[in-house]
């Protein structure tokens, strides 16, 4: 198979829109890398901080680890789904069905953020706030932002949605789907990145 | 590949995902292991489960693929592992010098 950039390739089938795919697809994983960069120096801030706790609640009374289980198949769900809206597009299988499939991405993601926002009040209740010690800090720094790139990617999926229901599925929206597809799984890995280092590596 | 092939590797991407995840989870809930080996288990779970979602999700393969891309990848990683691990050893040398 002929693979003309990284990531899901959409075929002969769609011709002009590998063009602009070419180019927007590269540009965009020059942009992911240069954010998974950003997310690994937070990693490694927190692996520096973590037992610095400066008298305040640690990671076993602030953990949910059932909360933290139910976003991650949220998460790795919503990857799925995603997957799938997108070989309906490179398959043609009718917008209705695309459509459908990143809506439920989009509810998984929704539900996602409000899991996390639930658990970051719960530990804000118990004096886990940022401020409290070096280990919240870096919590805070690297936990929320992941958060807010899934909040983020969720605009965009909106936004998305509007641009298939006003011109539907053009190049434009072939290659941005393309893109949002690299960003979502992206956030995927970085998840794994935050279950592992984060919560099992602060309950070990 | 075709449509069914395709679809077939999101869903066995899917499933080796869950399946590197949930025992990390089974091990914590029920204090099966020590933390720490919990710890080492979970981390080489993860670096299989990332190598997962680049093939299977993001296909990146080592085999195919457009030359810069690979070395885009590959140049990340190799930034990480210098900044975050050269981070992480000086800071814990100076933390025991303390």
């Amino acid at each position: 198979m002929n693979r003309r950039h990284p990531g899901l390739n959409l075929g002969e089938a769609h011709d002009s829109a590998n063009d602009d795919a070419e180019k927007e697809v590269f540009g965009f994983w020059v942009f992911m890398m240069s954010d998974a960069i950003l997310f690994g120096l937070l990693f490694a801030t927190y692996v520096v901080l973590q037992g610095n706790l400066n008298g305040g609640p640690g990671p076993a009374e602030l953990f949910e680890m059932p909360s933290v289980l139910i976003q991650t198949v949220l998460l790795l769900t919503s990857s799925l789904t995603a997957g799938l809206a997108q070989l309906a597009m490179k398959h043609e299988l009718g917008t209705r069905r695309i459509v459908l499939w990143l809506l439920i991405s989009l509810g998984l993601g929704l539900a996602f953020l409000t899991m996390e926002m639930r658990d970051f009040l719960t530990m804000t209740s118990k004096g886990g706030v940022p401020q409290a010690s070096g280990f919240l800090s870096a919590f805070f720094a690297l936990v929320p932002l992941h958060g807010l790139h899934v909040a983020a990617t969720c605009l965009w999926l909106l936004a998305l949605l509007g641009q298939i229901a006003r011109y539907g599925t053009d190049d434009a929206t072939k290659t941005a789907m393309l893109r949002l597809g690299i960003l979502w799984h992206f956030l995927d890995v970085v998840w794994i990145g935050i279950f592992t280092i984060v919560y099992v590596g602060g309950l070990a | 590949m075709n449509r069914r092939q395709e679809r077939r590797s999101y869903i066995v991407g899917y499933v080796l995902a869950l399946a590197l995840t949930l025992p990390v989870f089974a091990l914590l809930a029920f204090d099966l292991l020590p933390r720490r080996q919990i710890l080492w288990i979970a981390g080489v779970a993860a670096a299989v489960q990332i190598a997962v979602h680049f093939r299977f999700f993001l296909h990146i393969r080592l085999k195919g693929q457009t030359r810069e891309d690979l070395q885009l990848i590959l140049f990340t990683t190799l930034l990480l592992i210098l900044m975050g691990g050269g981070t992480i050893w000086i800071m814990t040398n100076l933390a025991h010098r303390m």
